[in-house]
């Protein structure tokens, strides 16, 4: 068990930088995920914490000592890889002993720990096995075994669950969570996955293109993201961004309406581009407000989800409960207090709107000839 | 293709890499370079000293009326058996890609000839062909063929050909039914939906499928035509009767073990690795770079 | 399929496997047979099973003057077995570091290597000779052996296997501790054991089957391979013995093409998934 803490840490490929400089410290036993599109570096920062890459500059504590220099084996770290990397040739019992046996352990306590990890896992008829007679799911098991066993300082996990099916990556992810929590062990979990992110982490850390777009609780960033693009990126379907301009302290949206901010630009100029955003599930059928065409509906069952064209042709998805037949066109406006607001030159939240603004009726519909 | 994780450190690949480096310099870097350098070098009648004499080695060569006939014996003989051992065993090949009872049996009683040696094909062949003791070269005068390869120039080459290609057939059976059973069965399906049906099906679909498999093995039969037939023709004929079998490497030999011609035999040298080369460089340029970085 | 049997290619399949068959039949007929009775033409092809004398008389007396067939096929052995895993041993080891190193002058060495592939024995006989004859191991088992072992075949099919390895089974062993040597007895090696196989194979029947070289280097009789004493044997005038000489074709062949038979599932793949 053990803090981390990485302070500058960079790394350019040739001239080439995929990772800006990262600070960040996780503390003892907390979980932290790295989510991100692919490309965006988040393999690379848990590569180069294991080792397996060297920063370009920055140092990397582990329990305050530094690590940067020091080869994988030497770090206490065990990780998780994403196809699981078992070695193909040796048996379940083996594939979790190898590293043990490697550290000089004795025969016994290379067979207590095993068995317990085992146990822990579900994996004691299978110890015999080749990994090539076990299932996915089991696969997964003995390469989380296999971690464990080490009982390291730290955890790394690199998209573990991404090639389960569905409902087993939903089992998994709760029976990683678990695990973690019983073993405390402070780990990095980097996944492409939102849904992953948000359930699992204690914090999340959202990259984008080499850089950290947020680092935050997940109902955080949810909640207030930073910029645009964790915004849209965080939440299904993805947050709406209505491209607007600052006027007399509210937004005059080009689709038409107006939106009350209650100062939440407060600090932007007047007449600045703005983009206003709303979650889909945060509109609501209303008699005035964003009228538009309904071009396609996705009916999943106990909710809908409407994807309007506005008359200016910005698009908006509505998130709507039940099945209802739906018009061809519709009203909406967004409900109150959950507008997030966003300086369109930067991409960036803006400073005041630290909460999603409390008021958002639309203030006039300027009829958009709907 | 260059891997990702790489080991650290520079002296333990060295170390790794030395021995064969070693074997490569010592047996193939060393005798290459002495080959270059005595095919122009010109040793005296009585072998006290030898000059620089450039190219005349191989002006000499060429200007030889007998080893530019080497060359297009070795040339008409490399086509001959290329042709016959890879056109039995695509037929065979395609008949083994079937689903018939009793294909894996098949398969093996055409793959073990592989193992057999070059040399030993001959001795077999022999027991077949040879005019006293061969069971068909017996029967042949019987039937009113004068059979003797021992005189008979054209039937001595007949006789090496068709030993030579029948051990090649058994590899390039390997290699046309693992292109036949590697041609995806939807397009074979979609060709029958198509409507193409057996020799036409075959003609427009899988033979240019397999083209890739066909070049690979044209290459490899012909290099093991002219290289690797030394021991049958050795054993069948010694290149006899006069020449009538003597291809490019029976000729080296000849010259340089037999005859101990070093500056000719060096020179024929060079001649076959530049064959050697230019085979391989082919075989590269139409194949991919499959083997290389 | 359709439930009817295929004629067509139970009828080719059949003449292709009778056509390698015969030869061999004849041999094993033959060597059976009263050698005066092949002499003059009477080659029955029915072997007459309680006359398997030729066998021991080949392998203990040897064949007209030749060493015993026994000590031949020991150095046939000795020959195939020395270059099979004298190839594979620094093939292994030179694909290793060229794969999952980088060091000076790498991609030199690889070249180097490389280029032996245009260099078959056959093309660089004399000079070949000169040099052995210069180290001095002229009629020696270590002349024999070395020059063949140092082939680039065997490095290039490593390295393409080594390359398939993914690259998290390299950072999975470097993460439980496992240094560079200790990953390529634990891991690399363990992994391509079918690949290893199947090459084994290969440079068995390569090393069995060598001729020309054999012929260069080795002129002392207590060198003579199978495969040299035989055509020896046959080159014998008059007087042949000839029930010994196709008793000796088949201890020849028996060896490479049991390890064929019995190996064929690894050497089959390995040979068409390598050498492409």
């Amino acid at each position: 068990m053990a803090t981390l803490r990485l302070s500058g840490v960079r790394k350019s490929f040739g001239p080439t930088q995929v990772l800006q400089p990262i600070d960040l410290s996780l503390e003892d036993g907390e979980l932290l995920v790295i989510v991100g599109a692919s490309g965006c570096g988040k393999s690379t920062l848990l590569r180069m914490v294991a080792g397996l890459e060297r920063p370009s500059a920055g140092r990397i504590l582990l329990d305050g000592t530094d690590i940067t220099d020091r080869d994988p084996a030497a770090r206490d770290i065990a990780m998780v890889f994403q196809n699981y990397a078992l070695y193909p040739h040796m048996s379940v019992f083996d594939n979790m002993a190898y590293g043990l046996r490697i550290r000089g352990l004795s025969r016994t306590e290379i067979a207590r720990r095993v068995d317990e990890t085992a146990g822990l896992l579900g994996l004691q008829a299978l110890l015999q096995r080749k990994p090539r007679q076990l299932s996915g799911g089991q696969r997964q098991r003995v390469a989380m075994g296999r971690a464990i066993v080490r009982e390291p300082k730290l955890f790394l996990f690199d998209e573990p669950l991404s090639n389960l099916d569905a409902a087993l990556r939903v089992q998994m992810r709760g029976e990683i969570k678990r695990l973690q929590r019983r073993l405390g062990v402070t780990s990095l979990y980097v996944t492409h996955d939102q849904t992953e992110a948000m359930t699992l982490g204690d914090r999340l850390l959202v990259l984008h293109e080499g850089r950290m777009a947020q680092l935050d609780a997940p109902m955080t960033v949810f909640a207030e993201p930073a910029d645009t693009y964790v915004a849209r990126f965080i939440g299904a379907p993805a947050m709406n961004l209505l491209p607007a301009v600052l006027a007399g302290g509210a937004a005059r949206t080009q689709a038409g309406p107006v939106l009350a901010l209650d100062g939440a630009a407060a600090g932007l100029p007047e007449g600045a581009k703005l983009l206003i955003g709303v979650r889909p599930e945060h509109f609501a059928p209303a008699p005035n407000g964003f009228a538009g065409t309904v071009e396609l509906v996705e009916r999943l069952g106990s909710e809908s989800v409407a994807h309007l064209r506005l008359a200016d042709g910005t698009p908006l998805a509505v998130r709507l409960a039940g099945a209802a037949e739906m018009p061809e066109t519709l009203t909406v406006a967004p409900m109150p207090g959950h507008l997030h607001v966003f300086d369109a030159e930067t991409g960036k939240r803006a400073a005041a709107s630290r909460r999603a603004a409390p008021a958002a009726l639309p203030l006039e519909a300027t009829g958009t000839g709907v | 293709m260059e891997r990702r994780t790489l080991f650290e450190g520079w002296l333990l690949p060295v170390l790794l890499v030395l021995p064969q480096l070693a074997l490569t310099g010592v047996f193939f870097l060393w005798p290459a370079a002495a080959a270059i350098r005595s095919s122009a070098m010109l040793e005296d009648p009585f072998g006290l000293g030898t000059q620089f004499v450039a190219l005349q080695n191989f002006e000499a060569l060429f200007a030889d009326p007998l080893y530019v006939q080497t060359i297009l014996r070795t040339v008409v003989f490399c086509a001959a058996v290329s042709a016959l051992s890879m056109s039995v065993a695509l037929g065979l090949a395609v008949f083994a890609d079937r689903d018939i009872r009793g294909r894996v049996i098949y398969r093996t009683l055409v793959i073990w000839p592989y193992a057999v040696a070059p040399a030993l094909a001959a001795v077999l062949w022999l027991f077949l062909l040879d005019p006293h003791i061969g069971l068909i070269g017996r029967a042949l005068p019987r039937i009113g063929i004068a059979w003797d390869p021992r005189i008979n120039g054209g039937q001595a080459f007949l006789m090496v050909v068709l030993a030579s290609a029948w051990k090649q057939v058994s590899y390039n059976f390997i290699f046309f039914l693992a292109g036949l059973q590697s041609v995806p069965r939807s397009v074979t399906e979609a060709a029958r939906l198509d409507g193409a049906r057996g020799w036409r099906r075959f003609r427009t679909i899988t033979f240019p499928l397999l083209a890739p498999t066909t070049f690979f093995l044209l290459i490899v039969n012909l290099v093991y035509a002219a290289f690797d037939t030394f021991g049958t023709i050795q054993a069948l004929t010694q290149g006899g009767p006069a020449k009538a079998t003597e291809t490019l490497v029976v000729k080296v030999y000849r010259d340089g073990v037999v005859n101990v011609d070093l500056g000719s035999s060096a020179a024929q040298s060079v001649v076959l690795m530049a064959g050697v080369i230019l085979l391989t460089a082919l075989q590269f340029r139409f194949l991919g770079r499959r083997n290389t970085a | 399929m359709n439930g009817r049997t295929d004629w067509t290619a139970h009828a080719v399949l059949a003449l292709g496997a009778l056509l390698f068959a015969l030869p061999v039949w004849l041999a094993f007929a033959g060597s059976t047979q009263d050698s005066a009775a092949i002499a003059r033409g009477d080659l029955s092809l029915l072997p007459n099973l309680a006359n398997l004398g030729a066998y021991p008389r080949a392998l203990i007396q040897g064949v007209m003057g030749t060493r015993p067939v026994w000590h031949m096929l020991l150095v046939s052995l000795g020959m195939a077995a020395t270059i099979a895993v004298g190839k594979i041993a620094i093939s292994i080891l030179s694909a290793y570091a060229v794969v999952f190193f980088r060091f000076p002058f790498r991609r030199t060495a690889f070249w180097i290597i490389f280029v032996t592939l245009m260099l078959p024995v056959e093309v660089r006989i004399i000079p070949t000779y000169a040099v052995m004859s210069d180290l001095g191991l002229i009629n020696s088992f270590t002349g024999l052996t070395m020059p063949l072992i140092a082939s680039a075949t065997a490095t290039l099919l490593f390295r393409q296997i080594f390359l398939a390895v993914p690259d998290e089974l390299v950072e999975a062993a470097r993460m439980d501790g496992a240094g560079p040597l200790r990953f390529l007895r634990d891991v690399l090696i363990p992994v391509s054991a079918a690949n290893i196989a199947a090459l084994f194979v290969i440079l068995f029947v390569y090393g069995w089957n060598q001729y020309l070289w054999p012929l260069l280097v080795a002129t002392d009789p207590r060198l003579d391979t199978i495969v040299i004493g035989i055509v020896r044997m046959i080159g014998v005038e008059s007087q042949t013995d000839w029930s010994a000489v196709m008793a000796t074709a088949m201890l020849a062949l028996l060896p490479p093409v049991a390890v064929v038979v019995l190996m064929q599932r690894w050497f089959v793949a390995g040979l068409a998934e390598g050498e492409k």
